[in-house]
């Protein structure tokens, strides 16, 4: 691990992971290697014990009461796949705001040509999404609403309860892309009135690549919907049709139950340090970067602007420099690392007016420490008194 | 000697989950692989003592954890 560099790149994947979390997946390998749920042996039951309790304390950490409704996915697209091409068909109706990622564009434009009809709710300058615009695009047609929970661009925390009684009251279901929130901001899906929960695994929860899942609330009639993925599950295999029942209906092959074991110990991280003292610290660094760059020349600050309303993301340009070159230099002479450009997100850019160039994205973690801060914010007004 | 009942499940998350919830309440339960004659499954069943029965069938379904048969295992 090289120690100089400065990593605000957590929006895109967090880094460094908790040591528990390289130990979990190093112990999981030399110990419990069998295939989950396969074989009933030993090693078997000690993978699929692991799967399990990482099922278990990720149900309970996000308030859903029957574990087997959390169906595990290799990532946050996957889950967000599953919802909308199980649930959705021609003819549907769905609402959609205005900063969402192409994990959720991708999928909706895609259903469109199939015949489902799609609106988006506007969304302002600082990205927030308006509930009145959602309330008025609601009709009977209505299957499903899709809102990230903050956005990957400007952090931005949307109304989540409020958009999830709206639902309530419409008898429409509601699909949230946690990407960004899941353990960075607390969440139940009972409280916030959310049907499915859709969470990557690899970036606030601080586990391995290549781990998520969807939440299957009781409204949601998982009989119904489609699958993107039919095939062996160890279970019911006398027949040769896919098992109705949960999680299997969905979880069709070897799980990465390595991946699990990683996240189980992210998880556990998270829940020992609590939620709330881990948001204090990036709450407090997001003040400082809010306050420090909209301080410099040149610079421009996209979202919020207030770190109560947002996730510890941050966007930015300097007027008179490519976003490309300001994410090119920092990483070069400062060992700085950013995202610059669209973050996947076209929609949210257009939103913003940052469309087609984009914007360079800092976010802080839980590892990030205060001085890294103050270096990154002297770079920036570095490179901004150049151009004056 | 004291007689076994097995329960089986659909599946083995769910069997996990049983063998947790079990656990929980103190009962001394061990997953074994379906025996044949109950089903042709190649899944794992939960091995309870007989005599707990109705504690093993009401945590089950407090927890709204569907089963698919109970029986006692003789041998
Ligand atoms: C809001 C949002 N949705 C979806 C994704 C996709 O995440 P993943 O690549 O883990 O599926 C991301 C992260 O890139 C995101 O920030």
């Amino acid at each position: 691990m090289d120690s100089s560099l400065i990593y605000l790149d957590n929006a895109a994947t967090s880094w460094p992971k908790p040591p528990e979390v390289v130990q979990a997946m190093a112990s999981f390998i030399a110990e419990s290697g069998g295939n989950p749920g396969r074989s009933g042996h030993r090693l078997s039951l000690a993978a699929g014990r692991v799967v399990y309790q990482a099922r278990e304390e990720l149900a309970d950490f996000f308030g859903l009461d029957d574990p087997l409704r959390l169906v595990f996915t290799a990532n946050v697209t996957e889950a967000i796949n599953l919802a909308l091409y199980g649930l959705l068909r021609s003819g549907d109706h769905v609402i959609a705001s205005s900063m969402e990622h192409n994990a959720v564009m991708r999928p909706l434009r895609h259903l469109q040509r199939e015949g489902v009809h799609l609106s988006f709710a506007p969304c302002g300058m600082d990205g927030h999404v308006s509930l009145a615009h959602v309330e008025k695009l609601l009709k009977t047609q209505t299957r499903l609403v899709v809102v990230n929970h903050a956005s990957n661009v400007t952090g931005t925390i949307q109304p989540i309860a409020e958009i999830g009684a709206l639902c309530r009251e419409h008898n429409t279901l509601f699909l949230v892309d946690a990407a960004q929130t899941a353990g960075v901001l607390p969440i139940n899906i009972e409280e916030l009135q959310i049907d499915l929960l859709a969470f990557t695994g690899h970036k606030g929860l601080l586990g391995p690549t290549g781990t998520g899942g969807l939440l299957l609330g009781e409204r949601v009639p998982f009989e119904e919907m489609k699958l993107l993925v039919r095939g062996g599950t160890g279970s019911r295999s006398e027949y040769e049709e896919q098992p109705e029942f949960l999680p299997d209906r969905f979880e069709s092959g070897t799980p990465n139950s390595i991946g699990l074991a990683g996240l189980l110990a992210g998880l556990q991280f998270i829940k020992s340090h609590a939620l709330d003292a881990l948001r204090e610290q990036e709450t407090s660094q997001l003040a400082r970067l809010i306050i420090g760059l909209s301080n410099l020349p040149n610079v421009r600050l996209f979202g919020p602007r207030d770190p109560s309303r947002q996730v510890p993301v941050v966007s930015f340009t300097l007027d008179g420099m490519r976003v490309s070159d300001i994410g090119f230099r920092l990483d070069e002479e400062y060992g700085i690392l950013c995202r610059p450009g669209l973050q996947c997100s076209p929609a949210a850019h257009r939103t913003l007016g940052t469309f087609p160039h984009g914007t360079v994205r800092l976010s802080p973690g839980p590892f990030t420490k205060d001085r890294e801060i103050e270096s990154v914010l002297e770079a920036v007004e570095r490179l901004s008194a150049e151009l004056l | 000697m004291s007689q076994y009942g097995v329960v089986l499940f659909s599946g083995t998350q769910a069997a996990l989950r049983a063998e947790k919830l079990l656990e929980r309440v103190g009962q001394v339960v061990k997953l074994i692989p379906t025996p044949r004659h109950l089903s042709s499954d190649c899944g794992v069943a939960l091995r309870f003592s007989w005599a707990e029965q109705n504690e093993v069938v009401n945590t089950l379904d407090r927890a709204r954890l569907a089963y698919e048969t109970i029986a006692i295992l003789d041998g």
